[in-house]
């Protein structure tokens, strides 16, 4: 046993014992009282069933997009505010290449339209 | 010895059609014929020009530049000239042009003609690059190209369909021989990088020709020989050509009986140190060749399409020359060659003058009586048909007695293959003649809308007939018996062939005697059936099988086109769910078969993809795993 | 510090100019977008001379990024055959209301992930330009929104390339966990000691399935018919060419240069691909309908030549290779400008019948096409001859004659469907018209200068063949 991959084996093996014990668990011992919200396959929120043709604000998913996009630059901006400085001009000049890329791109979808909201 | 002579025979036919695809519509009709001529012309000239420099023994040689480069193989675009080369120079150019000067008058109605022009150039440029190349990937540029302006100008009145049809079916039949081509020439290069010569230079082959190994110098040859059945029509690849005379008439006459098809021969002539080393090839290629002589003789009896006789007698007349190489006799075969160039062209053509006049009647039951109306046509037609029967003085006397005798007398001859040629010979003289009678003698059958426009050929039409006529008579007197001096200025590339040297002691008087015999008796009987207004019924089992050729069509239709078609159908239906939409066919179903037992698939094919790209992976792991 | 940086200038320049680009778009009105060709060109152009002229320079980033001849080889190719995808574009993206800007900055952009790609001496680095490349084309294949195909094929593509993409970096986590390294020079240091053998043999499949996915080597193929079909024409060009092209570039350099000691484990594999991906390349393409379909069917046979200088290996197979890439970017590229240049307004002419006649309509374009057709079937004396008689040679010389024989038998089958295409052109009636010249300048310069090239590297291909040398030798 001296694989030093041995314990991802285990590892692997434990997920796999888990998961089917859980279900087993759930499936006997679980008492079942079915409704008709609980029967719904679950679709984060969404109705289920119906039209696929409705009508939905589209720029709700334009919106969270972007937000994702600037909230994960934040994200890198962390971990260089907290080496700040050991990286000294080297990482801020890449810091200002970084969020000039964000900017123009801030711009882009400002002049699109983007952030229009009506 | 260099020159840069040698580049402009291709060059300038190239030009000629270059200049003709891009402004041939605009500068006027008769433009485009007047410069394809000219330049084909001018290649005759320097073609001329180099046949005086040469010596027998000499090489002249034209580098242009280094096409393929790659330590320690190197292909060249370079030219070279010996005598083998200079004798297809001549016969290219010399009469490439003729059959464009006739083609002036011949096309002068049709719309295309600067695109026919265009592609005959091309043709003559490509024909020349093949002779000239002096290695064997060079030679192969020609060889595809020819076969390319063939399939062209095959399908030029593309508004018919069974034009396109024949096209494709030449272009198919000669890929497979092609694709053997091609094998030989690979091996040739395999065998040639384990001797140390890494090259497929003529010369470098020749030099190392001695040190290849018998069986295979045998598999070489034999894949060559394949090549050149394909190209020139021999048994079993010979289909093609017959139809390939839905193209134009001067086509017909320049590609499929003059030039083209001949490069079949040419191939064994100029490898001839390779054909020497594999007697089986050898024997193979005599008993190929008299078979073919023999066979398309006897369809050539039962045809009624003008041109089509004149087909098969080329199928027939090439498999003399494959006779005449399969014993040994290159210079021999190369004779007939050239001789054959020039009574085959003016048969042709005098059958396209005939067909113009004829307002485009190809059946020889709805002629006839056309001597008196057409005299320039039927004297030269006679002439050349009399060189095709072989009756001297004629050219075709002298170089099928020549081969006749070496495949009686040649170490390699026997009297079976003699007897082959023999007989050929009287169903040649019988063919010709009864197609002869049938056309100009007798009382016209055509209607009277037909004959009242019957008419002789422009000028442009008639001094090329009269030209290759006189050429049909003259050709031969270069290997009288009494001042030979064909073989002599062959010797050096060919090597040298005489019988009476090496051979058993022959009676050749006798042998010519009986060749001319049966020659006569063909036109006889050909008179007796045909000459006088009797005509023999045609009927019966014999003459239906024949007049269908064997049914060989048929048997390679249901042989390998049918089974081809359903398999490529087959596979498409089997392979490929992304052809057919939805899931209806065969094919999902198969995916879906295998995926059954794993998966409950939804319908949408993306999951399919997926699955098979699963399936690969493992399946391709697990080969890599077990070997 | 400061030459770290050298080695990344092209794909910089790159970025900078797809960049500039983006801007210039959104201050240009509708009927000047012209100035965006050309910014997009001189960027193009600007990068290429940068690597040109920095060729050769220290390795950045501890040497995971370089920039040897090889990779300037292929930044060339990506430079040329991205400018070509534009100049046939031009013409093709205003008349289906695609957003001009934007189809060129995503060309620039995928650019950017292929010279990394070429220049990547990291499998992680390598796996960077990849996906920079894909999630490029993933959307210019659904750039034509008003056409219901081009959304299939952006959507297919992109499922089954996520798919593919999963195999791919499984493949370089089981590598590290076997050598203990990304860097391929630390690989190639690792595969000379003690190694874990099932665990690296697994990773390399796996990262050979992710470049075969690229390639669309069968029987990862199927999708791309759909995919290829799907696309705006430019967009499956620059698909079947440039993304191809970078996809062998990182082969040859991982597998033919790094992993040359593991030659006799993976050759075997893929040799058996080369066969499955020619043969059903070829078949398949016989029963096509479509030249834009078969073309797709084509570049699945064209990569299975391609892959034959794989198993050939060595200095002869990996030019026989490069070669090969530059005259098969010309001849197709060139047979999709043709198919671009017969769109009509709302739909695509590219079915056999649309080809009819065109021999006497736009006699340039039908000789171009001709010219193309016979090169992809390999006639001599045009581009695909001379590359195959090189693989082919370097198959021989490598001892596998099955392979060579095997190619030139699929070359035979290919015959019969490119031949078609000539066929309607020049021995039909009918068709669908082509543009005029007047209206398409940029395209007719793409058909003219790859018909060029399809001739030049037939006939005179020392130069590239030299080109190619070079490259190779610079990786050793």
């Amino acid at each position: 046993m001296s694989d030093p991959f041995f314990p991802v084996l285990v590892l692997f093996a434990f997920a796999a014992v888990v998961v089917l014990a859980l279900l087993f668990i759930a499936q006997t011992v679980g008492p079942k009282r079915m409704t008709a919200v609980k029967a719904d396959p679950f679709e984060s929120g969404n109705p289920p069933q119906g039209d696929a043709r409705i009508r939905f604000p589209v720029h709700f998913y334009l919106v969270a997009m972007l937000f994702l996009i600037f909230d994960l630059e934040v994200v890198f901006l962390y971990p260089w505010a907290v080496s700040f400085r050991r990286l000294g001009v080297f990482g801020l000049v890449e810091m200002g290449i970084f969020l000039l890329i964000v900017v123009i791109g801030f711009i882009y979808a400002w002049k699109k339209g983007a952030l229009d909201l009506d | 010895m260099t020159t840069n002579l040698l580049r402009w025979i291709p060059l300038l036919p190239l030009a000629a059609a270059v200049l003709n695809v891009f402004f041939g519509g605009r500068w006027g009709k008769r433009f485009a014929g007047i410069l394809a001529s000219a330049a084909v012309f001018g290649s005759f000239l320097i073609a001329l020009r180099v046949f005086m420099l040469l010596s027998p023994d000499a090489v002249l040689r034209d580098t242009l530049y280094t096409w393929i480069e790659s330590e320690p193989f190197k292909a060249q675009v370079s030219f070279q000239a010996d005598a083998l080369t200079a004798v297809m120079l001549l016969v290219i150019t010399g009469i490439g042009f003729l059959i464009h000067l006739y083609s002036t008058g011949y096309m002068a109605h049709d719309e295309g003609e600067a695109r026919f022009f265009a592609y005959l150039n091309l043709f003559v440029f490509f024909m020349s690059v093949l002779v000239l190349a002096d290695n064997l990937l060079l030679f192969f540029v020609g060889w595809e190209g020819v076969g390319l302006c063939s399939f062209l100008l095959i399908g030029f009145w593309y508004e018919d369909p069974a034009n396109t049809t024949a096209g494709n079916k030449a272009f198919i039949v000669n890929r497979i021989g092609d694709f053997a081509f091609l094998l030989g020439m690979l091996l040739l290069f395999w065998e040639m990088n384990r001797l140390g010569v890494p090259s497929l230079d003529f010369a470098a082959l020749k030099d190392a020709a001695a040190r290849i190994a018998p069986d295979t110098a045998v598999l070489i040859t034999l894949l060559f020989f394949i090549g050149a059945t394909g190209k020139s029509a021999q048994i079993p690849l010979y289909v093609w050509l017959p139809d390939a005379m839905a193209g134009p008439t001067p086509v017909s006459a320049l590609i499929h009986a003059a030039t083209m098809v001949t490069a079949g021969v040419y191939l064994t002539a100029r490898l001839n140190f390779l054909f020497v080393l594999a007697p089986y090839t050898l024997s193979l290629i005599a008993i190929i060749g008299a078979a073919t002589a023999l066979f398309a003789g006897t369809i050539a009896v039962a045809q009624n399409d003008i041109k089509r006789v004149l087909a098969y007698s080329t199928v027939s007349q090439l498999g003399y020359m494959f006779l005449a190489a399969g014993v040994g006799a290159f210079s021999a075969a190369v004779f007939h060659l050239f001789t054959h160039a020039f009574f085959k062209a003016c048969l042709f053509l005098g059958a396209g003058s005939v067909i113009h006049a004829m307002g485009g009647e190809q059946d020889m039951r709805k002629m006839g009586g056309l001597r008196r109306r057409l005299p320039a046509t039927y004297w030269t037609y006679l002439i050349a048909g009399l060189a095709l029967a072989g009756i001297p003085p004629t050219a075709g006397f002298f170089s099928k007695d020549r081969i006749l005798l070496e495949a009686y007398a040649s170490p390699h001859g026997s009297l079976a293959l003699w007897l082959v040629g023999w007989i050929t010979a009287g169903l040649t003289a019988f063919y010709m003649f009864r197609q002869l009678f049938l056309v100009f003698h007798g009382t016209s059958r055509a209607p009277e809308s037909v004959q009242a426009h019957v008419h002789e050929s422009p000028a442009a039409m008639t001094i090329p007939l009269i030209v290759l006529a006189l050429g049909s008579i003259a050709a031969g007197w270069l290997a009288l018996p009494s001042r030979d001096v064909w073989d002599p200025w062959l010797q050096a590339v060919l090597g040298r062939s005489n019988p009476a040297e090496h051979g058993e002691a022959v009676n050749e008087t006798l042998l010519v005697a009986l060749t001319v015999g049966i020659a006569l008796v063909g036109i006889a009987a050909a008179y007796f059936l045909y000459g006088r207004e009797r005509r023999v019924r045609e009927d019966g089992p014999l003459w239906g099988t024949l007049a269908q050729k064997y049914y060989i069509d048929e048997l390679y239709d249901f042989l390998f086109v049918r089974p081809f078609t359903a398999a490529a159908n087959w596979l498409a239906r089997a392979f490929d769910p992304g052809i057919i939409d939805g899931a209806v066919n065969g094919v999902a179903g198969l995916v879906r078969g295998i995926s059954a037992s794993g998966r409950r698939l939804q319908s949408g094919n993306v999951q399919h993809y997926l699955f098979a790209f699963l399936i690969g992976t493992i399946l391709i792991f697990v080969y890599w795993l077990r070997r | 510090m400061a030459a770290d940086y050298v080695a990344l200038l092209p794909a910089a320049q790159m970025l900078v100019a797809a960049i500039v680009v983006l801007v210039l778009d959104l201050f240009t009105p509708a009927d000047e977008k012209g100035v965006l060709v050309w910014t997009s060109l001189a960027g193009l152009a600007l990068s290429a001379w940068v690597a040109l002229r920095f060729r050769g320079a220290e390795g950045a980033f501890g040497n995971t990024l370089l920039l040897d001849g090889f990779a300037v080889f292929f930044i060339l190719v990506f430079a040329v055959v991205a400018a070509l995808t534009i100049l046939m574009s031009v013409q093709y993206v205003r008349e289906s209301g695609i957003r001009e800007g934007e189809f060129y900055v995503l060309i620039l952009l995928s650019a950017v992930g292929m010279i990394i790609m070429a220049s990547a001496n990291d499998l992680i680095l390598f796996f960077i330009g990849l996906e920079t490349m894909s999630i490029a084309v993933y959307v210019l294949a659904g750039m034509w929104r008003s056409r219901a195909e081009s959304a299939e094929s952006a959507m297919k593509y992109f499922l089954i390339g996520a798919f593919a993409t999963g195999f791919f970096l499984y493949g370089i986590a089981l590598i590290y966990g076997a050598t203990g390294s990304t860097h391929l020079d630390r690989i190639a240091e690792a595969l000379g000691g003690p190694q874990a053998a099932l665990l690296l043999t697994a990773g390399v499949f796996l990262v050979l399935v992710g470049l075969a996915f690229k390639v669309a080597a069968a029987p990862f193929h199927f999708w791309v018919p759909d995919v290829y079909d799907g696309a705006p024409t430019p967009v499956t060009a620059f698909m079947a060419v440039a993304v191809k092209a970078a996809a062998f570039a990182g082969w040859a350099r991982i597998f033919l240069h790094q992993w040359e000691p593991l030659r006799d484990e993976w050759t075997p594999a893929v040799k058996a691909l080369a066969i499955l991906t020619m043969t059903l390349g070829n078949v398949l393409a016989v029963t096509q309908s479509s030249v834009k379909r078969m073309l797709a069917y084509s570049s699945i046979a064209h990569a299975g030549y391609l892959m034959i200088a794989l198993v050939a290996g060595g200095e002869v197979g990996a030019q026989a290779l490069l070669f090969y890439v530059v005259s098969y970017a010309a001849m197709t590229l060139g047979a999709f400008a043709v198919v671009a240049a017969l769109k009509a307004d709302d739909r695509e002419g590219a079915a056999y019948a649309d080809f009819a006649g065109l021999g006497y309509r736009k006699p340039f374009l039908a000789m171009a096409m001709s010219l193309f057709m016979l090169s992809l079937a390999g006639f001599p004396p045009l581009a695909g001859f001379t590359g195959k008689f090189y693989l082919f040679r370097a198959a021989v010389a490598a001892g596998h004659t099955d392979l060579a024989v095997i190619g030139v038998l699929n070359s035979l089958v290919s015959v019969f469907y490119y031949l078609r295409v000539i066929l309607m052109m020049y021995m039909q009636e009918g068709g669908v018209e082509a543009k005029s010249f007047r209206g398409a300048p940029y395209l007719y310069a793409a058909v003219g200068f790859t018909a060029v090239a399809t001739v030049y590297l037939g006939i005179l291909p020392t130069g590239a063949l030299y080109a190619s040398l070079g490259a190779i030798a610079s990786l050793r």
